[in-house]
């Protein structure tokens, strides 16, 4: 057994959440850590009420362009190696609020998510799949080379941008670093 | 020995954090914890003095009352000393009491 996987099993088994619930879906985040379905069985009950602390953001519920500010100097403020669990439909793409002026159509405009959780919410069993997820996802990850985490490269950003409430939309509307808008394949016609 | 116990580990774990996670500040990492908000104004700001008053009243009553409980239960089996250092602290607070009192704390507004 080398360090690489003595280090990764200890920090997969004690990934600590942010206390930090965004609307329907921290419901169910909640209830997952409650004794029926008992987060703490997979190191992840102690929800931190600092970013200082936490290493996993679940991002769990609709992201208003109000609260976008706030979660990305949130994620920022973490102290790495970080991982981002976008819960629920809203988190996402938007969700049912997609057509709404002041929803975000995904967290991934801002900040890297490792694990995407859809349905509208979740069920704890879900978010308690996603957990897992991530959980191999951290024992898998190597030290050195080339799929190292962001904090281990030099060139590896240690801020992502926060962006601010301009005249019509948040500025800037993505992080082009880590989220393009997708192009669409148009037939060109003669 | 037991300085090998304690410098090792610190050691190593000095060891590991050089190479395996790196310092990288930045301007909003090392900001203020404040709930995702930019901090705002001086964290030193002044306090309403209804604050220190309060304060005082809460020790003389709360404090005195966790303190009188065990006095009262173990009160026959205690030595002189006890009792007479016992007495200096009632004496203490039933001053600060007589102190609130003359100030007109006491009185509801």
């Amino acid at each position: 057994m080398s360090l690489n996987e003595i280090y990764n099993w200890g920090r997969s088994n004690s990934v600590w959440p942010l206390q930090f619930g965004l609307a329907c879906c921290a419901i169910e985040m909640i209830a997952s850590t409650m004794a029926r379905y008992d987060m703490a069985r997979f190191g992840s009950e102690v929800f931190r009420p600092s970013p200082r602390q936490a290493d996993l953001m679940i991002v769990s519920g609709t992201v208003t362009k109000k609260m976008v500010p706030q979660i990305v100097r949130l994620y920022n403020q973490m102290a790495e190696p970080k991982y981002v669990i976008a819960m629920g439909a809203c988190a996402i793409s938007g969700g049912p609020f997609k057509q709404g002026y002041n929803v975000l159509k995904g967290i991934d405009r801002y900040i890297p998510v490792d694990i995407h959780l859809p349905g509208c919410p979740p069920k704890p069993e879900a978010l308690i799949h996603a957990l897992m997820s991530l959980q191999k996802m951290i024992a898998d990850q190597p030290l050195t080379g080339e799929g190292r985490p962001r904090h281990l490269k030099p060139e590896g950003a240690s801020e992502f941008p926060i962006p601010h409430q301009g005249e019509q939309d948040l500025e800037p509307p993505c992080n082009p670093h880590i989220w393009r808008p997708p192009a669409i394949p148009r037939p060109v016609t003669a | 020995m037991a300085i090998g116990m304690g410098v090792v580990p610190l050691g190593l774990a000095w060891l590991w954090a050089r190479f395996f996670s790196p310092r990288k500040p930045g301007p909003e990492k090392s900001s203020n914890y404040e709930c995702g908000l930019a901090s705002e104004g001086d964290p030193g700001g002044q306090q309403n003095v209804q604050y220190y008053l309060y304060a005082i009243v809460f020790l003389v009553f709360d404090v005195e009352s966790v303190f009188l409980i065990p006095f009262a239960a173990a009160f026959t089996g205690l030595p002189i000393g006890a009792v007479l250092a016992m007495a200096v602290f009632l004496l203490l607070l039933a001053e600060g009491l007589v102190w609130a009192w003359l100030k007109g704390i006491l009185t509801w507004h």
